[in-house]
């Protein structure tokens, strides 16, 4: 079904007329996962929370150049990547580009932790601790593959969509995926091998 | 038989990821699973990238907007009204 065809979302016509209760409806169905994005993505709850305000606030100014090619959702997913960005960019001092450094920043990909952890029981993979440590890890990640990882595991978009929203090719976007899984796992892995009750390194 | 990754491992990498997300070819997929049957590391890696996923995107799914930023959200866009009408 197509996304405007969905009770939760307004129609665009409605949008461009820019009818103040369509855009509510817009800011109702999509403000938690623009928020989760952006949390993910900055690892700060105020910094996300600006993030989500300038998302919707440029949305609305420039609804009428939304041509409707992509979805609506896929098309907020970008205003609030792009944002993100910016204010990593900020914060770090200089301006860098998201295609920098994709190939090295994450570092070697070929697995170094083999534990398998999977066996551990639900109540130690689950705890606040643990979230607290994936946290820590998807932080540890490029902006670039973060965003990509984001997107399509925790978001759920699929290739073409998460490849639409940065604006790349989806072989450029698996490829980041792939390095922002492997990175997590090694990362994950060395977090569990330590509850392991025989560690096997 | 525990080994250390070889080269050959890390060519499988690229088709566990497609293999994860469905993506992989049905003949490279009876390979993969083949090679897996044999290699306990690659098999290792491969319930552990799962589980990665899984744990990432469940603790995602926990996250939702805090009603006090909610109520700032809908200030700032001056959606008040709107945010009154839909509780």
């Amino acid at each position: 079904m197509s996304e405007h065809n969905n009770h939760n979302v307004p129609d665009l016509a409605a949008l461009q007329r820019k009818e103040k209760g369509a855009f509510a409806r817009l800011v109702d169905a999509h403000s938690d996962k623009i928020y989760r994005l952006a949390l993910k993505m900055l690892g700060d709850q105020q910094d996300a929370e600006d993030v989500l305000q300038e998302t919707f606030i440029k949305a609305f100014n420039h609804i009428d150049g939304f041509e409707g090619r992509s979805k609506l959702s896929t098309w907020l997913y970008r205003i609030a990547v792009n944002e993100a960005l910016m204010l990593l960019r900020k914060r770090k001092g200089k301006l860098t580009s998201i295609e920098a450094g994709v190939e090295l920043d994450d570092g070697e990909v070929m697995p170094r932790q083999i534990v398998d952890w999977c066996c551990l029981p639900e109540r130690e993979l689950m705890k606040d601790q643990t979230r607290q440590a994936i946290n820590r890890a998807i932080q540890t990640l490029s902006d670039a593959n973060r965003a990509a990882f984001l997107l399509r595991d925790v978001e759920g978009l699929s290739t073409q969509e998460a490849a639409e929203v940065l604006e790349i090719s989806e072989s450029a976007l698996k490829v980041r995926l792939m390095r922002a899984r492997l990175a997590l796992r090694e990362e994950l892995s060395q977090y569990f091998s330590e509850m392991m009750p025989d560690k096997v390194l | 038989m525990k080994h250390s990754h070889n080269a050959h491992c890390h060519n499988t990498l690229e088709q566990l990821n497609a293999y994860i997300d469905g993506e992989l070819d049905p003949a490279l997929c009876s390979l993969l699973e083949e090679h897996m049957e044999n290699c306990e590391d690659c098999y290792i890696v491969y319930n552990t990238l799962q589980k990665t996923i899984e744990l990432c995107r469940s603790d995602g799914e926990k996250i939702s907007l805090p009603q006090d930023a909610r109520q700032r959200l809908y200030a700032a866009l001056k959606l008040e009204d709107d945010l009154t009408s839909e509780e």
